[in-house]
């Protein structure tokens, strides 16, 4: 359940962000989401593609500083109060988030976030018994 | 073979002493006599050549500066007919009008010596295959090495500087034992080596010999580890005679110099005292046997500091201790002495970072500030914000704790600070003073 969620090193400079796009488009990899936590300085890229294997490999390649990491992706209700559940199933059990972002379905139905926290393993399984939706990894890739 | 010649090296002090004595005073003779600049330096100093009697007097003598080199350019201090000279080097020119430096056939002889001294250090014999990586030419490294190496008996393999995938491509065939390059080069070639997906094991690298810059023990270990071998520094100036100026022996515990050559002194650079032995100050050179261009008291500007212990190699011979930062090169922040090496230190101490680093000194209203770019290297970066900027913090932090200043910390992307196949550029300054 746990999906590989691949992050870039970039400076905050005009092209960066073009040039990740560029290398992994010329290599055939799709991005399903991405948010960009960012300082003054640097920018932390986050990314969900088709394949991350690829990716990582293709960027390290091309002087990039990357790292891979496991995140969670649930499906939520689109409707007000839809995340709030989830969150709420979370913070009862004391899971810790770092962060999170959504994206959209193809399906237009659900609405998809990414999570990052402290212990996945246990926040799949809370989610899981609290019938949120979590996501196979191989479904995250096709989005 | 332990040693290139144990005679000298292995010398007590008193034998050290008589072979010096007699050495500085025919050498202030020949250059009294010899050489203009010096005798009215000397003449100057209210002194003739019987006046220096020992070691001890040493001290009396007139110090030589780079300057003096430049202002006599290009022959002004030889010390031999032109006619003797039988080779001309000369430095870069990078910060100044050039210095011309001239050896007579036996001054290449001694610097053959000395080299294979410095080579034995690192185990060279016979049976080693040297590749000279340091450049050929004007340069003294390229050629000081290679005469050292043919001296030895060693096979040379003189392929200079540049070309890193000839480079490795020889390494691996050629069955290269012994490297002879720039530490930054060493580690760019060991960069590049795991990118072709050459292995150390797949190389018959035993020890490199490495100089012309500074650069920490850090630095070291990181070469070390990833070459598989023993990095061993030399020292060395044209100005003296090129490298095999000093060398570290398997100890690594400070750099041997063949003290029946060249006498050192350590010195306080604003005072012009000399220091006690085991003080850090300006390392000065007097040559008892060279005949082109001798030279007094020469003021290297490099930090250092001298240890008479006998090694437990079994050398007597004086150690310096390496490099800590240059006089001139130095950096004055905020009225505080900076030496990029202190801040390479600092990088390196954190985490397994690769050196790759630049000083950028500016002046904002009147007030120096210093930005340290950083490379991110796989070991640093992380996938939270508040890590990175963590790893900021400690920098800032130990740069503040090591030179008493505040700088400005930035990491940057992997690759993005210049290479450099010689020196590496590690500072610019961009204050109008």
């Amino acid at each position: 359940m746990l999906v590989k969620q691949i992050s870039v090193f970039l400076e905050n400079k005009s092209g960066r962000l073009a040039e990740v796009t560029k290398i992994l488009g010329e290599n055939g990899i799709n991005i399903s989401a991405l948010s960009i936590a960012d300082t003054t300085d640097f920018g932390i890229l986050r990314l969900i593609v088709n394949n991350p294997e690829k990716a990582e490999q293709v960027l390290m390649e091309n002087g990039f500083a990357v790292s891979a990491t496991s995140v969670i992706a649930i499906g939520v209700e689109d409707k007000p109060g839809g995340l709030s559940t989830a969150l709420e199933i979370l913070a009862r059990e004391s899971i810790g988030i770092e962060y999170v972002y959504a994206f959209v379905g193809r399906d237009g139905k659900d609405a998809y976030v990414i999570l990052r926290v402290e212990n996945p393993d246990k926040a799949i399984d809370v989610l899981t018994k609290n019938n949120i939706k979590v996501l196979s990894s191989s479904a995250v890739y096709e989005f | 073979m332990k040693y290139w010649n144990q005679t000298y090296e292995c010398m007590t002090r008193d034998e050290m002493t008589r072979v010096q004595t007699d050495r500085l005073i025919n050498t202030v003779k020949r250059i009294f006599h010899n050489v203009p600049f010096y005798r009215d330096k000397m003449q100057k100093a209210g002194l003739e050549p019987g006046d220096i009697k020992s070691l001890e007097d040493l001290k009396k003598l007139p110090f030589t500066y780079k300057q003096d080199l430049r202002d006599t350019y290009p022959y002004g201090l030889f010390a031999v007919p032109l006619s003797e000279i039988v080779r001309i080097h000369a430095s870069s020119g990078t910060t100044g009008r050039q210095t011309v430096v001239g050896y007579t056939r036996r001054d290449i002889d001694t610097w053959a010596e000395v080299m294979a001294r410095t080579l034995s250090c690192a185990g060279a014999t016979k049976e080693s295959f040297i590749q000279v990586a340091y450049g050929y030419g004007l340069f003294t490294g390229g050629l000081g090495v290679h005469y050292g190496a043919e001296r030895i008996g060693a096979s040379v393999i003189p392929i200079s500087g540049g070309n890193t995938k000839r480079q490795l491509q020889i390494m691996k065939d050629f069955g290269t034992t012994i490297l002879a390059c720039t530490p930054s080069y060493a580690l760019y070639l060991a960069e590049e080596m795991e990118e072709a997906g050459i292995r150390k094991e797949d190389l018959h690298l035993k020890a490199g010999v490495f100089g012309a810059e500074p650069w920490s023990s850090n630095m070291r270990n990181e070469i070390e580890e990833r070459l598989g071998i023993i990095a061993i520094d030399i020292y060395g100036l044209s100005e003296v005679i090129g490298p095999g100026v000093a060398s570290e022996c398997h100890c690594k515990n400070g750099l041997h110099i063949p003290e029946d050559h060249f006498i050192p002194e350590i010195i306080d650079p604003v005072t012009e005292e000399v220091l006690p032995p085991g003080s850090v100050g300006e390392l000065v050179f007097t040559t008892i046997t060279k005949e082109g261009l001798p030279l007094l008291r020469y003021r290297t500007r490099d930090i250092s500091s001298l240890n008479y212990e006998v090694c437990e190699c079994g050398r007597t011979c004086v150690r310096m201790s390496k490099v800590s930062g240059r006089t001139d090169d130095m950096l004055i922040i905020r009225g505080v002495n900076v030496f990029p090496s202190q801040i390479e230190s600092v990088l390196l101490e954190i985490g397994e970072t690769a050196p790759h680093y630049l000083l950028i000194v500016d002046r904002v209203d009147n007030l120096d500030s210093l930005e340290v770019w950083v490379e991110m290297t796989p070991s640093l970066f992380s996938d939270e914000v508040k890590m990175i900027e963590d790893i900021e913090k400690k920098i800032r932090k130990e740069i503040e704790g090591t030179l008493g200043i505040n700088a400005k910390v930035r990491l940057v992307e992997p690759k993005t600070i210049e290479r450099s196949e010689g020196k590496a550029k590690r500072v610019i300054d961009r204050r109008k003073l």
